[in-house]
């Protein structure tokens, strides 16, 4: 049991690592598919880690009015718990590294910290845009947090009506059957539904166009992060990259947790290969439609009209979700 | 002029350097959470002297100077200067120079729109379209540089007449760029007017009012699409334009309603493209044969303009709106005096009717719905800070004096 642990914390830096990496490449892939929609060339792939490279290169400036610390400290709040998410969401098909020490109602909640570090660090920037933008991210994290709560819940619910005794938040549980496999007609829908508000909801996590207003650069020049610079700047970039495989490996675990090796008849090492490289694929995708797709097509929406959509649309169709599947696991029971 | 200052208000500046501006000004806004409740701006963040620079140079070296007044709409500041000269020595340029004046300047306000449609949709965070509008300007660009050599700054005009002739075998290649734009018009016109993302973001979004457009001295697209009927190529018979039966394009003609916000302002210039482009393709079409200038060589040219005294006023449409030079000759070799009045001098105090009440995340798309151009309007700036400001009722009263002496110049 102890070797157990001891192994499991070996393995934080690795996995650290490798969601840098993989963050960061992902990071290169979305902006040359965007370049590539809107009819430019676009950066090398490489371009996010030379980003990197060169921010941790550059000074680090606190604006005089700043509160240093706080100033400081947030980026490493930031990149902190982006890396401890890390940690608790199931990643190539694998369970969470520290099953067992948190669910999905943990993650849900811890997602919230590295936004709030950025709004924390923001209102201690002491410029009015970067206050202004704080405030638009409060009210943005508090818009989609209701419609993904309402997904997490009716996800919970199944799981928990069709496997009673189940840890019905543990990832355990739900990656264990897919999903699909637990509804009728009626659930089936519900789920698409779900699928589609996620996806919406992982955007705005993101802080992608249409919901970017709290960074919003040609109104309020970058908002939270206009007065971030150098090592700091460089650590929130870090940070939303780990988030990109955060929020997709959330997605595919809750939707899509199928592998490839059963179906291709792999097994041994070639299977863990198959199923290693059929989640990147399944990575890639979620990205590219809640990323790269929702970025380039759309113009940016006013803060009003953020919390009009999540709050409205987007709640209504979470529910409309859940209903249906509540009507399934009824019509399962009677 | 302070702003008023409201319990909880907090103050934005928006420039001289901000991402959503191309040229520096500064604006000045109070806001109240989200909400804008005052604003000013702040002109002469940028000026270059070129009004000095001309009084040392002769009339044929100024027209180039004027050229650099603006980097977007470069031809409108030659036309209007080389028709205030032309006023002063009533020199007529032969039919055929006016024809060419006219396609080079509906070309310029094809470049200028689309431009500026693409920096609208950069504003609302559409860098898709943005990137695809700026595509679409390269065909206009192509056909400048195919007629004149250049793109952008394309020195076609002269004192009298203009400097490159559009031979018959260059048409065809003009059509074919009007073409383009005949057939890429619905596919903007479905971007821009009815996706609903840009809708929600430009419909009823910084509203001028008719009234405003009016007390406010609004020229051009700006103010045709609050529904003032301004257009100097209507009101003024210049260049040829008065061939084409060029009509002022208000909103209503496309929406059957005019509700002088960005929306209208977007539909003007997008309807406006059109127009230029069936105003070329006659142009071109009718071409009359004939010289291309009143007098081909500069040394000629010089030395009749040398001996020439008195004031002349050129006025043109561009694509921002009326654009004014008032020259002064004494009978020297330079001006005694030149004075440009770019249209966004009188496009900006709209600005303030506009953003009054609307949201911070509209200030970018408000700001550049005028079409600013800083660098064209500020040429001179007052160092020393002791300088007397005049209100509006103080010019008017100037204005009345400087009438009468006038009055009593011309014998009345």
């Amino acid at each position: 049991m102890i070797d157990l642990l001891v192994a499991r914390i070996l393995m934080i830096v690795p996995v650290t690592v490798l969601g840098i990496f993989i963050g960061l490449l992902y990071k290169g892939i979305d902006r040359r598919l965007a370049a590539r929609m809107q009819a430019r060339i676009g950066p090398p792939l490489v371009q996010p880690f030379r980003d990197v490279k060169k921010l941790m290169l550059k000074e680090n400036i606190v604006p005089r009015d700043a509160v240093a610390w706080v100033f400081n400290l947030m980026p490493f709040v930031a990149l902190a718990s982006s890396i401890v998410l890390l940690m608790y969401v199931p990643l190539f098909g694998y369970p969470p590294l520290l099953e067992g020490h948190g669910d999905l109602m943990l993650v849900l909640y811890m997602l919230m910290f590295p936004s709030l570090a950025l709004v924390i660090g923001g209102f201690a920037s002491s410029s009015p845009y970067a206050t202004v933008g704080a405030q638009r991210e409060m009210i943005t994290m508090v818009s989609y947090e209701f419609p993904l709560a309402i997904t997490i819940v009716a996800l919970a619910w199944l799981v928990s009506a069709t496997a009673p005794g189940a840890a019905a938040f543990s990832f355990s549980a739900i990656t264990a059957i897919p999903v699909w496999h637990l509804v009728g007609v009626l659930g089936s829908i519900g789920l698409a539904l779900l699928f589609a508000v996620i996806i919406f909801v992982t955007t705005g996590e993101m802080g992608e166009v249409p919901f970017d207003s709290a960074e919003a650069e040609t109104e309020i020049a970058g908002g939270l992060l206009s007065e971030y610079s150098g090592r700091n700047l460089a650590l929130f970039y870090l940070a939303s990259a780990i988030k990109i495989l955060v929020l997709g490996s959330v997605v595919i675990a809750l939707f899509i947790p199928f592998g490839i090796s059963g179906y291709a008849g792999l097994s041994g090492i070639a299977g863990e290969a198959a199923d290693i490289g059929f989640f990147l694929v399944k990575l890639f995708i979620v990205m590219f439609i809640s990323s790269t797709f929702i970025r380039v097509a759309a113009a940016r929406f006013r803060i009003t009209q953020v919390v009009k959509i999540y709050w409205g649309y987007t709640t209504m169709i979470a529910l409309l979700g859940l209903v249906l599947i509540g009507l399934d696991i009824f019509m399962g029971v009677i | 002029m302070t702003l008023e200052k409201k319990e909880n208000s907090y103050s934005i500046c928006v420039g001289p350097v901000h991402p959503a501006l191309k040229e520096p000004v500064k604006l000045n806004m109070e806001i109240d959470g989200e909400k804008v409740i005052g604003v000013d701006f702040e002109l002469s963040q940028v000026h270059r002297g070129i009004e000095w620079a001309a009084t040392r140079r002769n009339p044929l070296q100024v027209l180039f100077l004027a050229e650099r007044i603006c980097g977007i709409c470069n031809m409108c500041h030659m036309l209007s200067f080389s028709r205030a000269i032309e006023t002063i020595g009533d020199i007529h340029a032969p039919p055929r120079a006016e024809y060419i004046r006219v396609i080079g300047a509906e070309l310029e306000r094809i470049h200028s729109h689309i431009l500026w449609a693409g920096v609208a949709a950069h504003e609302l965070g559409f860098d898709s379209l943005m990137h695809y509008t700026w595509k679409l300007r390269e065909n206009v660009l192509d056909t400048i540089e195919y007629i004149t050599g250049n793109r952008i700054t394309k020195g076609l005009i002269t004192i009298g007449g203009v400097r490159h002739d559009i031979p018959e075998k260059k048409i065809p290649r003009i059509l074919e760029s009007v073409n383009f734009y005949y057939s890429h018009f619905d596919k903007m016109a479905k971007v821009f007017l009815n996706d609903p993302v840009i809708k929600s973001r430009t419909r009823d979004v910084g509203i001028l009012s008719r009234r405003d457009a009016l007390t406010t001295c609004a020229v051009g697209p700006t103010a045709r699409a609050s529904g003032v009927k301004k257009d100097v190529r209507k009101d003024e018979a210049y260049a040829a334009y008065q061939d084409f039966d060029v009509e002022p394009i208000l909103p209503d003609a496309y929406t059957g309603e005019i509700h002088g916000d960005v929306y209208d302002r977007v539909l003007v210039r997008l309807l406006e493209v059109k127009q230029s482009a069936e105003i070329i393709e006659k142009a071109v079409k009718s071409m009359p044969k004939g010289p291309i200038a009143w007098e081909e060589k500069p040394a000629v040219i010089l030395a009749k303009l040398k001996p020439l005294v008195g004031e002349g006023i050129g006025r043109h449409e561009a694509p921002r709106g009326e654009v004014i030079h008032y020259v002064k000759l004494v009978g020297e070799e330079s001006p005694y005096s030149w004075k440009v009045r770019a249209p966004t001098y009188n496009n900006m105090m709209p600005w303030v009717p506009m953003l009054m009440g609307e949201q911070i995340a509209d200030i970018p798309i408000i700001a550049a719905s005028i079409d600013p151009c800083m660098s064209c309007t500020n040429r001179a700036v007052s160092a020393d800070k002791t300088t007397t400001m005049y209100t509006m009722d103080q010019l008017r009263r100037l204005s009345f004096l400087k009438t009468r002496e006038l009055k009593r110049g011309l014998g009345k």
